[in-house]
């Protein structure tokens, strides 16, 4: 079991290690990670494995946007890997 | 990996074009709660509803969060009440109060099935129901109800037309006080389908299992915003990027559906493949209308672009899930889509006009306001208008009309929330009486012979 996580928001040092080490906490498994910047506009996009996490996902989906959204300053949307596969492929 | 701009563009749809699930509906049947105790039948409905849908709420709030897509409505339908009530010989009301208690307990904001299928006739039981609407639309607060009154199969019953034309009437003026919301929770239908989830006119028919998941997908602020990439490419193109879109919409809706069924332990049954408004900015279907090119919806050209739209819609959705059912189309609730509030309030939107669309769509004369003096053998005459056109179509077609009681024109009603608000609009008044007293039943349409 697979989750997509998109963090998009103001370019600023150590993202990338802020939202891998949130996901460390709950033992998700960061497999793949794509980043762009594009005019100062950061847009990172994370595959992260969910099958050990050690609390249930979609708490972790509300934790991790919450903590975007009042400590980071950034929208982190947490969402199973399903729906983009479902929508995307035939 | 899953192609980033794949992830998105689905993120796009949610976070800014409004895409959602409108509705997770689980029909349940009543038909073994029957019992010619009220007491007893009642408190079998109650224990039945609660108990089959305890989980309902809350397996769909866990895969809104999974999914990340919002799930607008979970809702319950349930057997055609006159059906179970029959046996009690005395005023369904208690059944309503006992769906209101039983939706309140499991938390679902609507239920469905106060309702009676009298396109052939009347039994008993079918009468008492129908005479109780307004008092149990008045004294339930989540309670719908609908009626059947013709089909393509057996025609018109023009006196189930006339007694429902006063009943919403009468559904009105007892909810005066909630701005006659009474009314906007009662459909009369032709061709009514035994699996649609959305409300009002959601009922479990006889033919479906015990327990079912049917979904509603939904929307237009998706579509429109598809479209508004291609502001000159040609019709043929434009019902393609429709097709693509709602494929995609759909796609989520069947994956929604069938994680709620193996959670819930419950049959899947049907996507819905409707586009259903809000009031919300970017969620009109008149909107996506006046995208493909009408400076106003209600406007010449109306009915064409709406019938493109309505077919590409299921097209796209056909082949995005297993299997397709309810009303399955583009919906033009009044109230309910802020395209369609400005269509109506600028006088571009007449109801001649909804009634031609009805002709090309899903599904009627849906949440309009009119005059609160209406008499109803003109709601009435509105209504046999209405089935007119679904029984000769082989379409469902319905009537969710709404007198606002002390109001004329250029006066609006005003729910707030998913119901919105509608500006009240003008009628004939020339009289329809003599026609609707007449009473009888229309006769089937001939199938064969098309031209």
């Amino acid at each position: 079991m697979r989750a997509v996580v998109t963090v998009i928001g103001k370019d600023a040092v150590g993202i990338l290690a802020k939202v891998s080490t949130e996901c460390a906490n709950y033992n998700a498994n960061v497999i793949e990670v794509t980043q762009s910047v594009i005019e100062e506009l950061f847009a990172m996009i994370m595959l992260v494995d969910i099958s050990k996490l050690n609390i249930d996902f979609a708490e972790m989906a509300d934790k991790l946007s919450k903590k975007g959204e009042e400590e980071w300053g950034l929208k982190v949307i947490v969402m199973h890997e399903d729906i983009f596969n479902c929508m995307h492929h035939i | 990996m899953i192609n980033q701009y794949d992830i998105l563009e689905t993120i796009r749809m949610i976070q800014d074009d409004c895409l959602d699930i409108r509705t997770i509906t689980m029909g349940i049947s009543l038909l073994d709660c029957i019992d010619p105790d009220i007491d007893k039948a009642c408190k079998k409905v109650y224990d039945k509803i609660t108990c089959k849908a305890k989980d309902l709420v809350s397996v769909g709030e866990q895969i809104e969060k999974e999914l990340g897509i919002p799930i607008i409505n979970k809702r319950i339908s349930v057997t055609p009440i006159a059906m179970i009530s029959a046996a009690c010989k005395c005023s369904p009301v208690p059944f309503a109060k006992a769906m209101d208690e039983a939706a309140k307990s499991v938390g679902v904001n609507l239920i469905g099935g106060y309702s009676a299928l009298v396109q052939k006739g009347f039994s008993e039981g079918d009468l008492e129901l129908i005479e109780s609407i307004p008092e149990a639309l008045a004294c339930t607060e989540r309670v719908c109800s609908s009626v059947n009154v013709g089909s393509t199969k057996t025609g018109i019953n023009l006196d189930a037309c006339r007694i429902m034309g006063r009943i919403i009437k009468e559904a009105a003026e007892k909810t005066v006080d909630k701005q006659c919301f009474g009314a906007a929770k009662l459909v009369v239908f032709c061709n009514a389908v035994d699996d649609n989830p959305f409300m009002a006119g959601a009922f479990h028919g006889v033919g479906e299992p015990d327990c079912m998941i049917n979904v509603g997908v939904s929307g237009p602020g998706v579509v429109r915003a598809a479209l508004k990439k291609y502001p000159d490419a040609d019709i043929t193109k434009i019902a393609d990027v429709i097709k693509t879109i709602s494929y995609k919409i759909t796609r989520v809706g069947q994956l929604v559906g069938m994680m709620a069924s193996k959670r819930l332990g419950v049959e899947f049954g049907i996507v819905d493949l409707s586009l259903a408004p809000t009031p919300a900015v970017g969620d009109s279907v008149a909107h996506i209308l006046e995208e493909i090119g009408l400076e106003q919806c209600g406007t010449h050209g109306t009915t064409a672009c709406l019938a493109l739209l309505n077919d590409a819609v299921k097209k796209g959705g056909v082949m995005a899930c297993s299997r397709i059912g309810g009303l399955s189309g583009a919906f033009i609730p009044v109230s309910e889509d802020a395209g369609m509030i400005d269509a109506a309030v600028a006088g571009t939107l007449s109801i001649e006009k909804l009634e031609a669309m009805t002709a090309v769509c899903s599904v009627g004369l849906d949440m309009i306001v009119v005059p609160g003096d209406t008499e109803p053998d003109t709601l009435a005459a509105i209504i046999a208008d209405e089935a007119a056109i679904g029984m000769v179509n082989t379409k469902t077609t319905a009537v969710r009309i709404i007198p606002a009681i002390g109001m004329k024109e250029g006066e609006e009603l005003d729910w707030g929330g998913l119901f919105g608000k509608g500006p009240v609009m003008p009628l004939r008044t020339k009289s329809p009486s003599r026609f609707i007293n007449r009473g009888g039943q229309i006769p089937a349409p001939l199938h064969s012979l098309k031209n």
